[in-house]
């Protein structure tokens, strides 16, 4: 029997057809490959987000293989010498032993706390980014309604893995997390007293957040960013409004290669920032806060960032306390209960009451700059504001002592400031906003600022403008209709300077030829004439 | 927008013979792309001339950059396997192993970013594609066709006309949800059942009727004399595991208070009935468990003679009934009754005689 001969190179084609026999993949395939995915780097937030996510879940299955989540008493006898003989959790004990006694499992613990940190502001910079150019718009509410929720459930996340290694710091956070849930009206001993299995602390909460931590929620986490992302694709990108570029179409570069290869490098410089301050900036060493103990508390307990807001809003609540008919209703409900069904809330139905209040109907996948939107800027502004009184109050006992200020003159300062600083945040970004506006119509009916000052005959100096529409039979700039785009405002913009030369040590390339003052320059600037010297004319 | 470098095809919609041997590779790109609603308006070799110097100094740097993600690889695995990396107390090689890992692994990934990132970007030609969106509503006969397609499932189920189906339907599921509610009811934890918000561990009853010394963390009972005026400790129900977290809701700030506030706090003791009697000459004993959200309200301010709890800054005022003057908190720190045995150690009379910690529904 004659041999068939293997030709390597006819193999990929030979495969690929085997495959599409199977699955009818090369038109689906290729129409992926083929999607056009805008190009501006505020699209780059949300891809941090996904980036710290992928990181967040293999560091994490790495430290699952040696983290032990039990509620069991044990005498610490590793090899941190300073805590032998201490009483604490296992779950503690083989946190420790995951910092000093696994290779390298310190490294995996401070990745794992700083891509959880960067993930959760990496979502808060990409909501920022989609709320203030309004890519939220109709028809994408459901897919900022999914981004909202990963929110909450990465804020889930954060502080069911914050509580897990029973030290100092997350025992406390895990008592005030008991005491919200009693404060609920009530049903809240009974939250309480089930999640925790009875008393607190009791001796289950530490294995169901466990349970909660590795499975349940990036469960959840990653069947809400597959839906993000499919929405995504599915709507295609919003792009920023420019030349080409309408409601209807998608400009930019095609996924495969351009897109997918700069997505996949700035993947690796995401992990990389990550590897480098898990490297080199301690993260919660809780060796250093020890076991958690309920009689004992430092100072300066703080949570993580994202906790701040919800702890700050806890210090400057003031103490109303309810008391009906028996009944209690602790202050502690408002600020954590109240105020975070608020908080998730009204940014889910925001899109609904933007669209009801402009009568807007349409869709929208030009994206707006946010001064061209000076309300919802400035209702943006007031947020952020808000959150930013909320999360420094979160840590107000830190700038008193740093700072010498009284520690109830910074609560004070909070809860007026809770109220002063928003509505001005209000005010002063509407203001701006319509100064930007105004400042973009001028220079498209004037022209840009050249820098070059002109002596009039009677003395007076005036600035050259360069216009940005050709001159009319007047000599008068054409009024320029403002379209949504950045307006050029500076020379080099429009292309007035010659481009630089590369190279490092020498030009690679031929430079540009040195200005001639008696010949016409390439840029398209001149250079001053050559000046004379000025005589009496006699 | 257009470049003249490419020959752009403005609205042909005649399918190319893909079989033509005249076509190049870009061709049928482009033919893909089309028939995918994609127009490529612009594509342009970054380096219309092959091979000059600029090319080549960009082939370098992006050479350079993989050779060094060689060489950081490399670096990660050497120090990972051969460094000293366990931990000794000082500063030793142990404590540069976790920085050492950062940098290498960072550096590694570094440059292999860079390296994509920059073969992307000056090596692979320029392009600008338009893509048409086809969003928006479905046109008006598909609609039509779905919505009859679901409906005619509910017409043929005929529920409308077959109530005898519909309450079976309705009767026979409504028992089916209650079944995953009940399997998640064994979460669910009587607070009442021995009223767990009520007692603390020194709770005399628990203790076979005995009253319950207190103890300090190292399991030692106290004597009064042993804290000297002004001072203050923590104590525990000195029952066992009492110092432990097991009795979270135990831990008690016990104060030696001097003359004078002593005095003060006699005076005020009586604006709250219930603490009548609880202190023991000049010492009192307040729950160490702040009633605001539980954190152990334990900074003592001696200038001021107030508590301050470190987690939300609530102040309690000790010469008046740990009075809450300010911060969230709006309960007392409940008092614990204080007397001394017969062997001289101190106990506590009864338990808290109103519920410690944060306050919830049924508190009165």
């Amino acid at each position: 029997m004659k041999r068939r001969k293997l030709d390597l190179a006819a193999l990929p084609a030979k495969s690929a057809e085997e495959v599409d026999a199977r699955l009818t993949v090369a038109t689906p395939l290729r129409r992926l490959l083929n999607k056009v995915f805008p190009d501006h780097w505020s699209f780059l937030l949300g891809e941090i987000a996904l980036y710290s996510f992928i990181v967040l879940l293999l560091s994490g299955t790495y430290l699952a293989l040696f983290f032990d989540p039990s509620m069991e008493e044990v005498v610490y006898d590793g090899a941190y010498s300073p805590l032998r003989g201490i009483g604490m959790s296992r779950a503690f004990e083989s946190a420790l032993e995951l910092s000093f006694e696994v290779r390298g499992g310190l490294f995996m613990r401070q990745m794992h706390h700083w891509a959880a940190l960067l993930f959760m502001a990496a979502i808060v910079v990409h909501m920022f980014r989609v709320f203030f150019t309004g890519a939220f718009r109709k028809p994408r509410e459901l897919n900022w309604i999914i981004g909202s929720l990963l929110f909450w459930i990465g804020f889930l996340a954060g502080f069911t893995g914050y509580g897990l290694p029973d030290d100092a710091l997350s025992g406390t956070g895990l008592r005030i997390a008991h005491a919200i849930m009693l404060s609920i009206p009530v049903i809240g001993s009974w939250v309480a007293s089930s999640f925790f299995g009875g008393e607190f602390p009791g001796t289950v909460i530490v294995p169901r957040m466990y349970i909660a931590h590795v499975l349940l929620i990036p469960g959840v986490l990653l069947g809400l960013i597959s839906a993000h992302m499919g929405l995504l694709v599915k709507q295609k990108h919003t792009q920023w409004p420019g030349p080409g570029r309408t409601n209807d179409n998608v400009v930019g570069v095609r996924m495969f290669p351009g897109f997918a290869a700069k997505a996949g490098g700035f993947f690796m410089i995401v992990f990389a920032v990550i590897a480098l301050m898990a490297g080199l900036f301690q993260i919660n060493p809780i060796w250093i806060f020890g076991p958690y103990q309920a009689a004992t508390v430092s100072s300066a307990s703080q949570p993580d960032w994202y906790v701040m807001f919800l702890d700050g809003s806890t210090r400057l609540m003031p103490p109303w306390e309810i008391r009906l008919f028996g009944y209690t209703l602790p202050p502690l409900f408002w600020p954590t209960v109240a105020l975070p069904g608020v908080l998730t809330m009204l940014p889910l139905l925001y899109p609904f009451i933007e669209a009801r209040f402009l009568k807007d109907n349409q869709a929208h996948h030009l994206l707006q700059r946010p001064r061209d939107v000076p309300t919802r800027t400035a209702l943006g502004a007031m947020a952020v504001a808000f959150w930013a009184v909320l999360t420094l109050s979160g840590g107000n006992d830190v700038i008193a002592e740093q700072f010498h200020i009284s520690l109830n003159a910074m609560t004070w300062a909070g809860r007026i400031g809770l109220i002063v600083v928003p509505p001005l945040a209000y005010y002063i970004a509407y203001r701006v906003c319509l100064a930007l506006q105004q400042h973009d119509r001028e220079v498209l009916a004037h022209g840009v600022e050249t820098g070059i000052i002109k002596r009039l005959p009677d003395g007076g100096f005036v600035e050259i403008h360069q216009p940005l529409a050709p001159l009319d039979a007047h000599g008068h700039p054409e009024p320029l209709e403002y379209l949504g785009a950045p307006v050029p405002k500076k020379m080099n913009r429009l292309g007035a300077l010659l481009p630089t030369v590369r190279g490092f040590f020498y030009p690679i390339e031929k430079p540009a030829p040195p200005v001639r003052l008696d010949q016409p320059s390439e840029a398209p600037v001149s250079p001053a004439p050559a000046r004379s010297e000025i005589t009496t004319g006699s | 927008m257009s470049g003249a470098d490419t020959q752009v095809r403005h609205g042909n919609d005649e399918a190319v013979d893909v079989s033509d041997p005249r076509l190049s590779r870009f061709d049928l790109v482009r033919e893909g792309a089309r028939r995918d609603g994609v127009e490529i308006v612009h594509y342009a070799p970054r380096f219309p001339v092959p091979g000059t110097k600029a090319e080549k100094r960009v082939e370098r740097t992006i050479a350079l950059f993989f050779m060094l993600t060689g060489l950081f690889a490399t670096a990660f695995v050497v120090i990972f396997v051969a460094w000293h990396w366990e931990w000794h107390p000082g500063n030793n090689a142990g404590s540069w192993f976790t920085p050492l890992l950062g940098v290498s692994l960072a550096l590694m990934l570094f440059c292999v970013g860079a390296a994509i990132i920059v073969f992307a970007k000056k090596l692979l030609p320029e392009e600008v594609a338009v893509q048409e969106r086809h969003d928006g509503a479905s046109p008006r006969d598909e609609q039509v066709l779905t919505g009859a397609t679901l409906l005619n499932m509910a017409d043929e189920a005929g529920l409308g006309r077959r109530p005898l189906l519909k309450g079976a339907i309705a009767l026979g599921l409504a028992p089916v949800a209650a079944v995953p509610l009940v399997a998640l009811g064994g979460m669910i934890d009587d607070p009442h059942d021995e009223d767990m918000y009520h007692k603390t561990g020194f709770d005399p009853e628990a203790n076979g009727g005995n009253k319950v010394r207190l103890m300090r963390e190292n399991l030692t009972p106290v004597r009064p004399e042993e804290i000297s005026a002004g001072g203050q400790i923590t104590v525990f129900p000195a029952i066992p595991h009492g110092a432990t977290n097991q009795h979270a809701d135990s831990p008690t700030l016990l104060i030696h208070l001097r003359q004078t506030d002593a005095d003060e706090l006699r005076r005020n003791l009586g604006h709250v009935p219930i603490n009548e009697g609880d202190m023991y000459g000049n010492y009192v004993a307040y729950s160490k468990i702040c009633t605001h959200a539980g954190c152990p309200a334990s900074l003592y301010e001696q200038q001021t003679n107030r508590l301050l709890c470190p987690c939300h800054q609530s102040q309690f005022s000790i010469t008046d009934n740990a009075r809450p003057v300010f911060g969230p908190a709006t309960r007392r720190l409940p008092m614990l009754p204080l007397e001394v045995d017969s062997e001289g150690f101190f106990v506590a009379k009864s338990d808290f005689e109103v519920p410690i910690g944060p306050g919830f529904w049924e508190r009165a």
